[in-house]
């Protein structure tokens, strides 16, 4: 059995609507149980939870400090390609986006890892579009063979794969994949994937069972926010992330919270979620689950990051590029997105300090091997 | 004093090192703890590096290393880890970890009973952390490792002796030392557990998160002192109600 069987025994509409007839009852239910389930997180992203959210917000701090310390996990993003056989309405690296496409070159890998390594990085996550023929297995592997030797820990963002090639790649050191299913709204997906392998919606929902079964270390899920009500797709997100944490018991999970950021091309967000919003997601996620990483990308704004890492967030990024090549080779290529928060690597970490957490580099070493 | 391997401590209380928010911080914690046994990851360490923050802060005469092997799913990565931790960090004491469940870091005993055998016949001082089954202490015993690490609780809960019953268990049939380790959340769990004749007790979320971990850490040295001298000292025994009539045996006197 797979997440696609379960999946088909809910309904879009009756979920969105058990969401939004949560009570305020229901939330201080949630929040003053042991232990939650899908209901309790159901209220806690309802609208009925927003009047709660400093009592969540102080809840998750605790239980974030309790199981991951006063110390946040500092990675980066390496693009490797923006080529791209894919239309995806929201981004800009999309196959009609006329833009320059970029492969990186072995020799341009290199000198991109010089570059990121002198930040300080050992932690990296690896990011392409969706180009088989050009970026498939063969790329990666070539990738891989050229990053391992660099870096502690290697996460991979790219379209994804069937499970023997993932059972290839762990070999050489992959250790996390970031499979974000954009939307659990099927018919919405469908509008914004009209074109490539990227439109095959039980392809993608299936993807972290295949990496289950191959045996990966972790796996990141997530939405992207503004493609269709936040509520009702971050209670998939959960609903994925339960089935996953007790079939695949050996993994470890992260989930991140893209929100829709200008591009080439761009679209305007369907559901615009508020800043209010996403820190009421972050601390629901935090007291559903307190063993779940959370991720935040450069794509939030400074005064954002800085007050959310004490919420729940465990990992972020930093003086990131989102375009291939950005680091050492081509510094004005057209980037995936705009990030926001623009300060370095260095800056983040006393940012932290200064906020009592240890910014840690290295938290994994290649001895442990991928598998 | 505590003798474990070829090593003898006054302190017996053992920490850990994560979770802390500097090195500094953590430093100061261990030292007032009055700890001589510390454990750390080996993956938070970077053992190429001539100048990794961690071990920087653990160089000083009173701290004893205890790599562990956090991280490792299953024997074959722990000995992996445990031949490399030998190497970067020049001891052959291991805390044998292996808990392929990430979500509450519960250890597996069928791995970690086939990685101690190996390990301790590779030399090892092999500390193994375990569920609190007896059984297993016995079979690790056996297997050669100089102590055993039963849980109180799952790590990091905080949430004190759950598994009371069957420490109690271990500690009276352990030919080796006891050192309850994870889920002691109050210094008042660790006296709890010295009291019932734990050697050791190892202590490391209850200090690093909590607000100020320097006290903390004074506070556990504390409980674990006291908890060991109660035990030494013999504990009264806990009696039930006192009853001044006897009514299923007065009629001896009667007879």
């Amino acid at each position: 059995m797979s997440f696609s069987e379960i999946f088909r025994n809910y309904n879009w509409d009756d979920i969105k609507s058990r969401i939004y007839s949560k009570t305020s009852q229901d939330v201080e239910n949630a929040i003053s149980k042991p232990q939650r389930n899908l209901e309790d997180f159901m209220a806690l992203i309802s609208p009925a939870a927003a009047p709660y959210l400093e009592q969540m917000a102080q809840l998750s701090h605790k239980l974030t400090q309790k199981r991951f310390g006063k110390t946040i996990q500092m990675y980066i993003p390496m693009y490797l390609s923006n080529e791209c056989q894919n239309i995806c309405t929201y981004c800009g690296f999309s196959l009609d986006n006329k833009i320059p496409r970029r492969t990186l070159t072995e020799k341009e890998i290199l000198s991109e890892i010089t570059h990121i390594k002198a930040m300080g990085y050992d932690h990296i996550l690896l990011v392409t579009g969706e180009a088989n023929k050009t970026v498939g297995l063969e790329y990666f592997k070539k990738a891989f063979r050229l990053i391992n030797p660099s870096f502690s820990h290697i996460s991979l963002e790219v379209q994804p794969l069937d499970q023997h090639e993932y059972e290839e790649l762990i070999p050489l050191g992959l250790n996390t994949v970031l499979v974000y299913q954009e939307t659990y709204h099927q018919e919405d997906y469908k509008k914004h994937h009209p074109k490539g392998k990227k439109s095959n919606f039980d392809y993608r929902l299936e993807t972290p069972d295949r990496l289950g079964r191959a045996g990966i270390h972790k796996i990141g899920l997530g939405v992207l926010f503004g493609l269709e009500d936040w509520r009702t797709d971050s209670f998939f997100t959960a609903l994925h992330l339960q089935y996953l944490e007790r079939k695949y018991w050996k993994t470890k999970y992260s989930i991140s919270f893209p929100r829709l950021r200008p591009h080439a091309g761009g679209l305007t967000p369907k559901v615009e979620m508020t800043d209010r919003e996403l820190v009421q997601l972050i601390c629901a996620y935090r007291i559903f689950n307190e063993e779940v990483e959370l991720s935040l990308s450069t794509r939030e704004s400074n005064k954002f990051r800085d007050n959310v890492i004490k919420l729940g967030i465990t990992s972020i990024s930093a003086g990131s590029k989102t375009n291939p090549g950005g680091y050492a080779n081509a510094p004005e290529s057209l980037e995936q997105f705009e990030i926001d928060d623009q300060r370095s690597p260095a800056q983040i970490a006393e940012m932290l300090t200064r906020q009592g957490y240890e910014p840690v580099w290295k938290d994994w070493d290649r001895a442990y091997g991928g598998g | 004093m505590l003798t474990i391997g070829d090593k003898t401590f006054n302190s017996r209380l053992f920490t850990g090192t994560g979770k802390f928010n500097s090195g500094e911080l953590m430093k100061s914690a261990l030292f007032e703890s009055g700890s001589e046994l510390v454990t750390m990851a080996l993956k938070r360490v970077d053992v190429n590096s001539d100048e990794d923050h961690i071990l920087g802060y653990l160089d000083h005469p009173q701290f004893n290393l205890l790599p562990n092997t956090s991280g490792v799913r299953n024997a074959k990565e722990a000995i992996f880890a445990a031949e490399l931790a030998r190497e970067a960090l020049e001891t052959n004491w291991l805390k044998l970890e292996i808990h392929p469940d990430p979500k509450y870091l519960l250890p597996d005993p069928v791995e970690t009973l086939v990685a101690a055998e190996q390990l301790a016949k590779k030399g090892f001082i092999v500390l193994p952390y375990i569920h609190a089954d007896p059984v297993l202490c016995k079979r690790l015993e056996e297997a050669g490792v100089a102590a055993v690490m039963p849980l109180g609780s799952p790590i990091g809960s905080n949430k004190g002796l759950k598994t009371i019953d069957f420490l109690e268990i271990i500690i009276e049939q352990s030919n080796v030392p006891v050192v309850v380790d994870a889920g002691i959340g109050a210094p008042s769990d660790a006296a709890k557990a010295m009291e019932i004749g734990a050697d050791a007790v190892l202590v490391n979320t209850a200090i690093a998160v909590s607000d100020n971990p320097i006290a903390m850490a004074r506070a556990f040295k504390m409980a674990v002192e006291a908890g060991r001298i109660a035990y030494e000292a013999k504990l009264a025994q806990p009696i039930g109600h006192a009853s001044a009539s006897s009514p299923l045996t007065s009629f001896i006197d009667e007879l």
